[in-house]
């Protein structure tokens, strides 16, 4: 059973608001160490906001984020400063540093802590390999990079300072299958190599099942009806296959039908599908399930 | 009717100050924690220099260019007044005067605001919309420190150095056209403006680079900052910054005007 020492994020009671627009609300989660979590749900229910109160990137309007114990919001900047040293993040477009070149890239974190540069030299080396990238890349700048060439360099970067949490958010996105599942590979591999926790926010299924212990789906506040929880599932990988929320469904299966119902039913509109009148009927006395949690 | 109407405009116009207030208490908190990192520790050494590079040397060209026109058009305004009175020698006193006191400063810093504060604002903007600005911050490096200080150091640096340029360029520009053209004698030229252009005039001309060099940087990477997603938020910002910048620029001189002048009397008095 985990306790609350095991855990190195908790959410409490979280909710985030940008101007009247509010994306998440009362969000309470656990992500336990060592474990990779990833994070699903439509684009707009807030999977990347949720991974930028984790590094503190963003505060939230009610509730708590901590970091290994410490409150991120009572946290000095300095202080917030050497936290995020031990957080790696590999933004969705890689955020590499576009006026500098690869090498520099990979060693800015490590310049930014005071190593020494033949050091520096030698680790950027080493983890431009482990994402399978050569020498001759150092010199290039990221202009001139394919989209998964600066997925990489982005993960080389992130892991140069072998952070204790490592956030993916969309790592796959914009990529082929093949790089994909190169990327799907590397996240393995990293976590592999040292302890790791990690937490992945992907629309990917396939990156779903290689890589999660755990899956969290978020769904979007504008839909969900009364007082319905934000987080419609928690589970194993295989319990998101078996789960019977339409909603869930929906969204594993990749079906839009599904998607097109529920936005009628939630807007409230007079229209309904002519060819399944009685499904319409029974989505107005759908009641959400309870929500699933992982057996402890 | 009229009463929506009233209503309509007082909501609107509270909206409107309320973000301007804002914007501007936002403002000077941003400019607040660049001085305080700008004192607490010294700018990384990698960033500096290729800024001061942008800022003054590869505006060089055009600022030299913008003082010689500007002196060319005051010369050729000023002579034709000075003719009616006779007093054709002393237009380069007046011409000397206004270039290095007021129009060589304003009228750079002008062009430095189009130039380079666009630029910078579009710069950062670009680099939060593709989350550069939090790559920054998860990396352990302050982005006010890493990105603003540098940028203000170099406009603080270079704008006045730039100034003296296009000082310079329509001092020339200004005699090219008093002297060759319109055949004004050129000792009394030099002679009447050594006489009335004081030390002072050159001293306050200096100063008011410096300060609207620091209003530059500032507003262009704070509107950078503070972008919007997309192509249209990263063009907003380099607009915004300029727009901006240039108002600020104006009321700056204003005061700097005021305040100047009465040091220039103090320093008159104290010379006698």
């Amino acid at each position: 059973m985990s306790t609350a020492a095991d855990a190195l994020v908790t959410f409490e009671e979280v909710s985030v608001r940008f101007g009247r627009q509010e994306v998440l609300r009362n969000i309470s989660l656990q992500i336990r160490r060592g474990e990779t979590v990833v994070i699903i749900g439509e684009s707009g229910c807030g999977k990347t906001v949720t991974l930028k109160l984790i590094v503190g990137l963003l505060r939230p309007t009610a509730g708590r984020v901590t970091f290994d114990g410490r409150v991120l919001t009572d946290l000095r900047e300095h202080e917030l400063a050497r936290e995020r040293l031990r957080i790696g993040f590999l933004f969705q477009g890689a955020a590499l540093f576009d006026s500098l070149t690869v090498f520099d890239n990979v060693a800015f974190g490590m310049r930014a802590i005071g190593l020494a540069e033949n050091l520096i030299a030698h680790r950027v080396r080493q983890h431009l390999r482990e994402v399978g990238l050569s020498d001759a890349v150092e010199p290039k700048m990221p202009a001139e990079l394919s989209g998964g060439m600066r997925k990489r360099v982005g993960l080389a970067r992130a892991l140069a300072l072998q952070p204790e949490l490592m956030l993916y958010d969309e790592p796959t996105t914009g990529l082929d299958p093949v790089m994909s599942d190169v990327i799907n590979e590397l996240i393995i591999q990293a976590r592999a190599r040292s302890p790791m926790t990690s937490v992945v926010v992907t629309h990917d299924m396939h990156t779903v099942r290689r890589v999660a212990d755990r899956v969290i789906m978020l769904y979007p506040l504008a839909r969900l009806r009364g007082n319905e929880q934000q987080i419609i599932f928690q589970g194993t990988p295989q319990e998101l296959a078996r789960c019977s929320d339409p909603r869930v469904r929906s969204f594993v299966e990749g079906d839009a039908r599904g998607h097109g119902e529920w936005a009628l039913e939630a807007s409230g509109s007079e229209e309904s599908p002519t060819e399944m009148p009685s499904a319409v009927r029974e989505m107005s006395q759908y009641r959400s399930p309870n929500e699933r949690r992982v057996g402890d | 009717m009229i009463d929506s109407w009233v209503k309509a405009a007082f909501r609107a116009s509270e909206a409107f100050f309320g973000n301007a207030l804002g914007g501007l208490g936002d403002w000077a908190l941003f400019s607040m924690s660049t001085f305080r990192w700008l004192l607490l520790r010294r700018p990384y050494a990698r960033t500096v220099a290729p800024v001061m590079v942008t800022v003054g040397y590869q505006s060089a060209g055009v600022v030299i260019i913008t003082g010689f026109f500007i002196g060319m058009v005051l010369a050729v305004h000023s002579y034709s007044q000075f003719k009616k009175f006779g007093f054709v020698t002393w237009s380069g006193s007046l011409i000397n005067a206004s270039v290095i006191r007021e129009l060589g400063p304003v009228l750079a810093a002008t062009m430095l605001a189009g130039r380079v504060g666009s630029s910078m604002a579009a710069e950062m903007a670009t680099m939060r919309v593709s989350e550069q600005i939090d790559a920054l911050a998860c990396l352990g490096a302050n982005p006010i420190h890493y990105l603003v200080v540098p940028r203000l150091l170099a406009c603080i640096l270079m704008i006045p150095l730039l100034t003296l340029m296009a000082d310079l360029g329509g001092v020339f520009g200004a005699a090219l056209i008093c002297v060759e053209v319109y055949g004004v004698e050129a000792h009394d030229y030099w002679r009447h403006s050594r006489d009335f252009v004081r030390m002072f005039d050159l001293f306050a001309g200096m100063i008011k680079p410096v300060v609207f060099g620091g209003l530059i940087a500032l507003i262009a990477c704070h509107r950078g900052f503070r972008s919007k997603a997309g192509a249209e938020g990263v063009g907003r910002a380099a607009t915004e910054a300029f727009v901006l910048a240039f108002v600020a620029i104006l009321v700056a001189d204003f005061f700097l005007a005021l305040i100047l002048n009465k040091l220039g009397d103090v320093w008159a008095q104290i010379g006698r």
